[in-house]
């Protein structure tokens, strides 16, 4: 069976331990994390964490099933497809040398990206869009030379009916 | 009115129904320990916290009610933790309470910290740090009703020693309310009805009773549609006595140690509703040839059990007992009688399979003792009325299959986690249940050594336990493996230190018996059942006996090494 990459996201108690609970589940039974955002929503008890995963259909099942199981967890949906609104948000420091400047705004500029922080050799840019944008972004700018980078990973919500 | 953290727990555990408590008090529980003997709450002193946790998950098995445990932080707590993952494989509710260090200290490494909470997330159905006295109440409530509604299991409620000292107002019976916790208890009666359906088609069905239709109380509902119908039925270890194992209809467990009978009948039936199981790997082998030619039904009320292991064609989620009575309540407007008769060549073909192959094993009159011989023994001579605790091994696969119980409730082991030293704990909490009952620990030379310490408990209070141990100097089990599968090695599984046994019960005050003899079994059985107190008998038996049939691990499970 083919493994496919899933997006869950889900509504928790705002409570010490409740991350734990769910990344301990995934580590204890061997799922896996692509990628994990947790911040609190606007009602401050309740947390919203979104997490990506790689499974085969009878595994994701497992994993929501398991995902609900637990008490602290208030909701959850697979939001996988285009039902779903989703994006990352990346910090990338890449190399500037003069001879690349422009190249780097060109790309910025294509990318809908900014550049929040300009240093004597380095540029920062502020990038956010799809996990598919992201790596087109990363492939152009790895030959200019990334120095480091920080992603969010994947969050996503339920579009509304138009 | 302002009571302590304490005295909080206390009125909780009174309006929860707690009548017995099993703990071994430390620094960090010297408050709540104080405030229980104030109460009529019995508590009963453990000598190890392991101990403790295994006789509070023996009450709760023979009573259905929660198990409740108080032990104290740091190793008091860590002690807990093989009988809390013990009580979460075989889902038995219990509620355990544990002193944890001051709530200014958490964090410090302070003397007798650690973070139990963290420790047992992932073998706990929920746990809670109860971080002042205003939450002690609700969490307690609310570790009462997760651990006994749904899939049962342990919770765990780690209480800071300040927290049971602080005072609050106390308001008793308030409701619980868990917005995320609402398991389904009522199945989808759709999906009761593709049963029926599937039931109504089949030419060679079987069910598959496990722990499920026990724990909700299901055992009735299960005869009767077995009766009913004229399906035969096979049992996990965990569902011996969810179905009378005596009846003619039973086919015995299934699995690595399953009857023939049952092992055969899995692999050709046409249809298999396992009902309050988990397909585990003991009871499926390999899991693509079980029940090939089946259609599968799944009732459950845990979702995460069902497609778990094994492909299932018609999913149930809800209460066994609800859906087996929906199921007989449906099934009463069809022909049953012809519905039975249509069953016949199938139940021929199994009593077929019954012939070729019983359980069997070679018992001279006056020779080496045969295991087996002594567990059909104390099956006879008690009449199959008593509770049986096992250990886990040899000897708690020759007790599930020589000890026929009909009733639920009456077959106490660990069955998915398998921890050794569970019995005599175990049967020290059935013990505390049922004062008049017969309580028997069938027990190996080596699990029995790994909680002795708790004959003094049973000495304490009196607490009539007998345990039998099938004495054959060897981590039996182990050694049947290295005999069948590693060329005779028998690596670190001898036991040539052991105590002897008598003088051990002696020791504690109990009484002690020996048989090296066949023909001295029957009367040190009658003779060790008849004292008065906890008694310990010591069969030493054939050392090399193997436990058949068996199923190589992996393997398909018509692929049985027979005698």
């Amino acid at each position: 069976m083919t493994e496919e990459k899933h997006i869950l996201t889900m509504l928790v108690d705002n409570e010490p331990g409740v991350l734990s609970r769910i990344v301990g589940l995934f580590s204890g039974r061997g799922f896996n994390i692509e990628s994990l955002c947790v911040a609190e929503t606007i009602d401050p008890r309740i947390s919203r964490i979104t997490i990506v995963t790689q499974a085969n259909e009878p595994l994701v099942e497992q994993i929501e099933k398991q995902l609900r199981k637990l008490i602290n967890v208030i909701k959850l949906r697979d939001l996988t497809g285009s039902g779903s609104i989703q994006r990352e948000m990346a910090l990338i420091c890449v190399r500037a040398k003069p001879e690349h400047r422009d190249e780097i705004l060109r790309i910025v500029d294509i990318f809908r990206c900014k550049i929040v922080d300009m240093g004597a050799e380095y540029y920062t840019i502020e990038a956010t869009g799809t996990a598919e944008k992201m790596k087109a972004l990363t492939n152009l700018l790895k030959p200019i030379g990334i120095k480091k980078i920080a992603r969010t990973g994947t969050i996503a919500l339920l579009r509304e009916p138009s | 009115m302002k009571l302590t953290g304490a005295q909080i727990l206390m009125e909780v555990l009174k309006e929860e129904g707690v009548t017995d408590v099993f703990g071994f008090p430390g620094g960090a529980t010297i408050d709540m320990h104080n405030s229980i003997v104030k109460t009529d709450i019995r508590h009963y002193l453990a000598r190890h916290e392991q101990g403790a946790v295994h006789a509070a998950d023996g009450y709760a098995r023979v009573t259905g009610k929660v198990g409740v445990s108080i032990v104290t932080s740091g190793p008091g707590a860590t002690n807990t933790v093989t009988g809390i993952a013990t009580a979460y494989t075989d889902s038995i509710p219990l509620v355990v309470i544990c002193g944890q260090v001051a709530t200014h200290l958490i964090g410090n490494d302070a003397f007798q910290e650690v973070d139990i909470v963290g420790i047992t997330r992932p073998c706990t159905k929920h746990n809670y740090l109860v971080p002042s006295v205003e939450e002690l109440p609700r969490m307690l409530r609310e570790a009462f009703h997760i651990a006994r509604s749904g899939r049962p299991g342990p919770v765990l409620v780690d209480i800071p020693k300040d927290v049971q000292k602080q005072m609050t107002v106390y308001k008793p019976q308030q409701k619980v309310r868990l917005k995320s916790y609402n398991p389904t208890y009522k199945p989808n009666i759709k999906q009761i009805q593709k049963v029926v359906d599937l039931i109504m088609e089949a030419e060679r069905p079987i069910i598959f009773a496990g722990g499920g239709v026990i724990l909700s109380g299901g055992a009735a509902a299960m005869t009767q549609l077995a009766h009913s119908t004229g399906i035969p039925v096979t049992m996990s270890l965990m569902g011996l006595g969810a179905f009378p194992g005596t009846d003619p209809l039973s086919l015995g467990m299934v699995g690595m140690h399953g009857t023939y009978r049952a092992n055969m009948s899995t692999a050709q039936c046409d249809l298999l509703i396992g009902i309050g199981v988990r397909f585990d790997d003991r009871v499926t082998g390999k899991t693509d040839c079980f029940a090939d030619q089946a259609k599968i039904v799944h009732i459950d009320i845990d979702p995460t059990s069902i497609r778990k292991n094994v492909p299932v064609s018609v999913p149930v989620v809800g209460d066994c007992k609800n859906s087996l009575e929906m199921l007989n309540a449906l099934l009463a407007d069809v022909d049953l009688e012809a519905l039975r008769k249509r069953h016949a060549p199938w139940l021929e073909t199994i009593d077929g399979w019954r012939r070729q192959y019983r359980m069997a094993y070679a018992q001279e009159p006056d020779g080496d003792i045969k295991p087996q011989f002594v567990v059909e023994k104390l099956y006879e001579i008690t009449r199959g009325n008593a509770i049986i605790t096992t250990e886990v091994g040899q000897n708690q696969m020759w007790a599930a299959q020589f000890y026929h119980v009909d009733r639920p409730r009456q077959f106490i082991t660990s069955g998915g986690l398998g921890t050794m030293g569970f019995g005599l704990p175990a049967a020290i909490g059935a013990q505390v249940a049922f004062p008049d009952a017969l309580v028997v620990d069938v027990a190996g030379d080596g699990s029995i050594q790994m909680n002795i310490q708790e004959m003094a408990t049973a000495m304490q209070y009196q607490l009539p336990v007998k345990v039998v141990i099938l004495n054959n100097r060897f981590l039996g089990m182990v050694r049947q493996w290295q005999e069948l599968f590693y060329d005779k090695c028998y690596a670190c599984t001898e036991l040539d230190h052991a105590p002897d046994f008598v003088k051990l019960a002696e020791a504690f005050g109990a009484t002690g018996f020996r048989a090296t003899r066949s023909d001295e079994v029957e009367a040190v059985l009658r003779k060790g059942l008849e004292t008065p107190g906890p008694v310990i008998m010591d069969f030493q038996v054939a050392r090399e006996e193997c436990v058949y049939p068996m199923v190589p691990a992996g393997a398909p499970i018509t692929e049985m090494l027979l005698v």
